[in-house]
């Protein structure tokens, strides 16, 4: 029994948090590309948030249930819908046997997760369930997914057990499914733009670039290229970014959020699939907490950057993650407990 | 003089800068201080990077803090719980560089690789030839003829950066790149040589092919090379190299 793939969608892929402890053998990190929505849908469906998660991209898959699975849906907004009813976001869904989700195209944000309790039964790779597109290994057979694909399910644990009895007595019903009569805070989830703002860290090399590169980079708008993937985005901005002396760069490890600045001006910002080093200069790096705003801009963004430091930086990170615990906990609060996180 | 520079790489990796060139007691070093990494894993790491000349750590802010709030409880350093995470990494470092022995000798793996050259495996060998001068046989003699440095991993899972090649077999990209380079393809760029891990497009002159896996997503470590080994290329034929494809592995 499985959930089985009628459509794929346009890139659809089996991720997790990402692999780590292999980088130094030239192994991306890789994972999910919004790793908030990825960890709420885990924690929603009463999972690990290291769970692997379906990681769905601008146009979503359509999924027959050959078993009931008690499902999330974070991220992007496709107007997924069960049979004919629609399936709320950011909240745990149960859907019953033989029914089927479908997701339109993304309208808001470009990137959706998908968590089932218990999670998906496929083998890790090097400690991890995440895709590596590249060298096939990874996620479902190392591929996204393909019509036909049969994705078998773990078997659940209590939590995920009670979280079910507890759809099925106070969850609303339509014909097919009992959704939470609650979803996360809206104060909670970030607000998807197409003119975000991002926040960034001087980068190794920011102080090369020349004064008139550093005013550009954070105060005119960047354009997202079509050359946005899950390795990087591309930018446009006005007049190409320089250094200040053109100086022989040595390689060296980037990170997530990475900016760094080829030859012809143009910046790149390097996401969940970078590899794991680069012989750009890096004019700044994209703090960890904004990276979702990132992951969920679509092409054709107009970004621009703010300079924090790192005390704010690593601030908006330990209280993001320390939210996640929060909410994992007002998950296990309602499964046993009653009430509403 | 040593060259030591501790910088951010975003929110939660830090950059330490041991030299400012690709040379080996820069490597040297670099590989001393990975070593000591994997021997004393700070607290909070999650993976260490070795580069040319420098070695990055990622790190997870919250578990750096909580670390140094625990410490902080046994009153061994209870000032860190003041400092930010990146704060607590930078005076970390500074002890594991403190501590870390800078006289010991660091003893390379050595590993051979037979190269079956030229052929359909090597369809640019008399091009490298021509453009320095030397016959096929010249270039294979030279390329097989000492030890590189494996400076570190990285572009595709086990791609070696490696160090050392003789400046006269040395031959410009291609100007167009292949749209896919077989994997185990032995090439020179500029006066770089390197092996194709996995197949991927790219711009080298090949000279010829490995039947040695580079990449091994099923073992660990997975991958043939690691950063601080010695290789050497050795030539085979082809029969050798289609007899060394069929053992099983």
């Amino acid at each position: 029994m499985s959930i089985v793939v009628i459509k794929p969608g346009l890139l659809t892929t089996v991720q997790d948090l990402g692999r780590f402890g292999y980088q130094k053998y030239g192994i991306i990190a890789g994972g999910a590309m919004d790793p908030f929505a990825h960890r709420v849908a885990n924690l929603l469906v009463g999972n690990e948030e290291t769970e692997a998660t379906l990681e769905i991209t601008v146009v979503g898959p359509t999924l027959y249930f050959e078993e009931a699975a008690l499902i999330a849906v974070c991220g992007a907004e496709f107007a997924p819908a069960i049979d004919d009813d629609v399936l709320p976001l950011w909240r745990p869904v149960w859907v019953k046997a033989g029914q089927t989700v479908r997701f339109g195209a993304a309208k808001s944000g470009v990137r959706g997760y998908l968590a089932v309790a218990g999670g998906f039964k496929i083998p890790k790779v090097l400690g991890s369930y995440s895709t590596y597109l590249r060298a096939q290994v990874g996620g479902f057979e190392g591929r996204a997914l393909r019509e036909s694909d049969a994705l078998a399910l773990n078997g659940i644990n209590h939590l995920h057990e009670r979280l079910i009895r507890r759809l099925q007595a106070i969850g609303q019903k339509g014909e097919t499914h009992a959704a939470a009569p609650w979803q996360v805070s809206s104060a909670f989830i970030p607000m998807y733009s197409s003119s975000p703002v991002l926040r960034v860290l001087p980068g190794r090399q920011f102080e090369k670039f020349t004064e008139e590169s550093r005013e550009a980079f954070l105060s005119e708008p960047f354009i997202v290229q079509p050359q946005a993937d899950r390795m990087g985005y591309r930018l446009q901005g006005g007049k190409p970014l320089q250094l200040a002396e053109r100086a022989e760069m040595i390689s060296e490890p980037v990170a997530f959020g990475t900016i760094q600045v080829p030859a012809d001006g143009h910046p790149i910002v390097l996401m969940a699939d970078r590899q794991t080093t680069g012989g750009y200069p890096k004019i700044a790096e994209v703090i960890s907490a904004d990276l979702p705003l990132l992951a969920q801009a679509p092409i054709g963004s107009e970004i621009r950057f703010k300079l924090v430091d790192m005390r704010e930086a690593q601030r908006k990170r330990m209280m993001l993650d320390l939210n996640m615990r929060v909410l994992a906990q007002a998950i296990r609060l309602f499964a046993y407990q009653g009430g509403t996180p | 003089m040593a060259h030591f520079a501790i910088t951010p790489l975003g929110d939660a990796a830090v950059t330490v800068e041991l030299g400012t060139g690709i040379d080996p007691e820069t490597h040297r070093l670099v590989m001393l201080f990975a070593a000591y990494l994997e021997d004393h894993p700070l607290p909070g790491m999650i993976e260490y990077v070795p580069a040319y000349a420098s070695v990055t750590i990622h790190y997870d802010p919250l578990q750096v803090y909580g670390s140094a709030l625990a410490q902080g409880e046994n009153g061994a350093e209870p000032e860190l719980a003041d400092l930010s995470p990146y704060e607590i990494m930078e005076l970390r470092v500074r002890q594991a560089l403190g501590q870390m022995r800078m006289e010991q000798e660091f003893t390379p793996k050595r590993v051979e690789i037979p190269v079956c050259y030229g052929g359909e495996f090597g369809p640019d060998l008399e091009e490298v030839a021509a453009h320095n001068g030397l016959t096929a046989e010249e270039v294979i003699r030279i390329h097989c003829s000492r030890d590189y440095q494996v400076y570190m991993l990285g572009f595709a899972p086990g791609f070696p950066y490696l160090g050392g090649m003789d400046k006269r077999i040395a031959a410009p990209r291609k100007k167009t790149p292949r749209l896919a380079i077989p994997k185990g393809s032995v090439g020179i760029a500029g006066e770089q040589t390197g092996i194709y891990p996995i197949e991927t497009p790219g711009g080298w002159q090949l000279i010829g092919r490995t039947p040695v896996p580079l990449f091994l997503p099923d073992r660990d470590p997975p991958t043939l090379l690691e950063a601080g080994n010695l290789v050497r290329f050795y030539p085979i034929s082809r029969e050798e190299y289609d007899r060394w494809s069929r053992t099983p592995k």
